[in-house]
């Protein structure tokens, strides 16, 4: 939207819409990647919480940059709002908000391992887009993007005409998700002789791991 | 006038690695879980980038249903965790090996 108002034509705007549009690139790309970065290096999670806060502002930045308003303002509600705010509350409920307890590692060198895969992904990603021809050029069923009224009324005559039944579909989905959430968070409340086997064991782990911690 | 699509697909591509890379390299799992998320986030930047290349809503609708089982996924992916830690206490995704048959 607000490169569509600074892409009006005449020449002298087109310098600054152009200068804009690349400003609000690089501003959102050093925020989604810091915040990245951030995410996968800190210690405490709740640090990581906030960063991924930044990263998703960096999204939905790239978003607006792109001219998809609705989709930026639904990325900073549901997912800046209400999921983070849904891990913040994990992390502050399970008290996990202390640095990560020092364990030996079962498989060693795992970590640099994990590196150079993640290394070889990027570089598997930037080469098949080198590489590829995604493009067949066939037009998309699902309507234009640049034809005329506002991008959430375009976004809502496709969702409701053409993606209807999906999204008939997402609401069983959530219905599904919620009951899903209910059942494991329910706790059952049972004597210890009332433990099976195996759940006895991890008890007795826990306490074994507790112990250990306090050495 | 706009910033070429190929560096919003290079910018996705690099986020989707470091998203990667995190679900390696952290043992907590609240932290993992946040590295999923960042991968779906590379992912639906790069339907936003596809949409406005290809002149095609329809990446945008994909980013809408992206967010909705995104979300799903989170309460879902929370209670799994919840009730992980509420048996074993400062669990990490090495202790699930309990989860073996």
């Amino acid at each position: 939207m607000i490169a569509a108002l600074l892409a009006t034509p005449q020449p002298m705007s087109v310098h600054l819409a152009h200068a804009s549009a690349w400003a609000v690139f690089a501003v959102g790309a050093v925020l989604i990647l810091s915040g990245a970065l951030g995410v996968v290096l800190l210690r405490n999670p709740v640090h990581c919480a906030l960063m991924l806060v930044i990263t998703l502002f960096g999204i939905a930045l790239e978003f607006i940059d792109q001219s998809a308003d609705f989709l930026a303002a639904v990325q900073i509600i549901v997912y800046a709002g209400a999921v983070v705010i849904l891990f913040l509350f994990v992390i502050m409920f399970l008290g996990v908000d202390r640095r990560e307890r020092f364990m030996r590692e079962p498989f060693r060198g795992q970590k640099p391992l994990a590196v150079i895969l993640g290394l070889i992904t990027l570089a598997e990603i930037l080469v098949l887009s080198r590489v590829g021809n995604w493009s067949t050029g066939q037009h998309g069923v699902a309507g234009d993007l640049n034809g005329p009224g506002e991008n959430i009324q375009k976004l809502g005559q496709s969702i409701y005409t053409r993606y209807l039944l999906p999204f008939e579909m997402t609401s069983a989905l959530l219905v599904i998700a919620v009951v899903a959430t209910v059942v494991l968070a329910r706790q059952q409340s049972r004597a210890p002789s009332e433990l099976t086997k195996d759940e006895q064991a991890g008890v007795a782990a826990a306490a074994a791991d507790k112990a250990e911690a306090k050495r | 006038m706009t910033v070429p699509g190929a560096w919003y697909l290079v910018l996705a591509a690099i986020l989707f690695g470091i998203g990667a890379t995190g679900l390696l390299v952290r043992r907590n799992v609240l932290i993992m879980f946040m590295c999923v998320e960042l991968m779906l986030n590379a992912v639906s930047l790069t339907f936003v980038t596809f949409a406005r290349m290809l002149n095609d809503i329809g990446g945008q609708a994909s980013v809408f249903f992206i967010l909705v089982v995104a979300a799903a996924e989170v309460v879902v992916g929370l209670g799994i965790i919840v009730a992980i830690f509420r048996r074993r206490p400062e669990a990490t995704a090495d202790d699930l090996h309990m989860l073996k048959g």
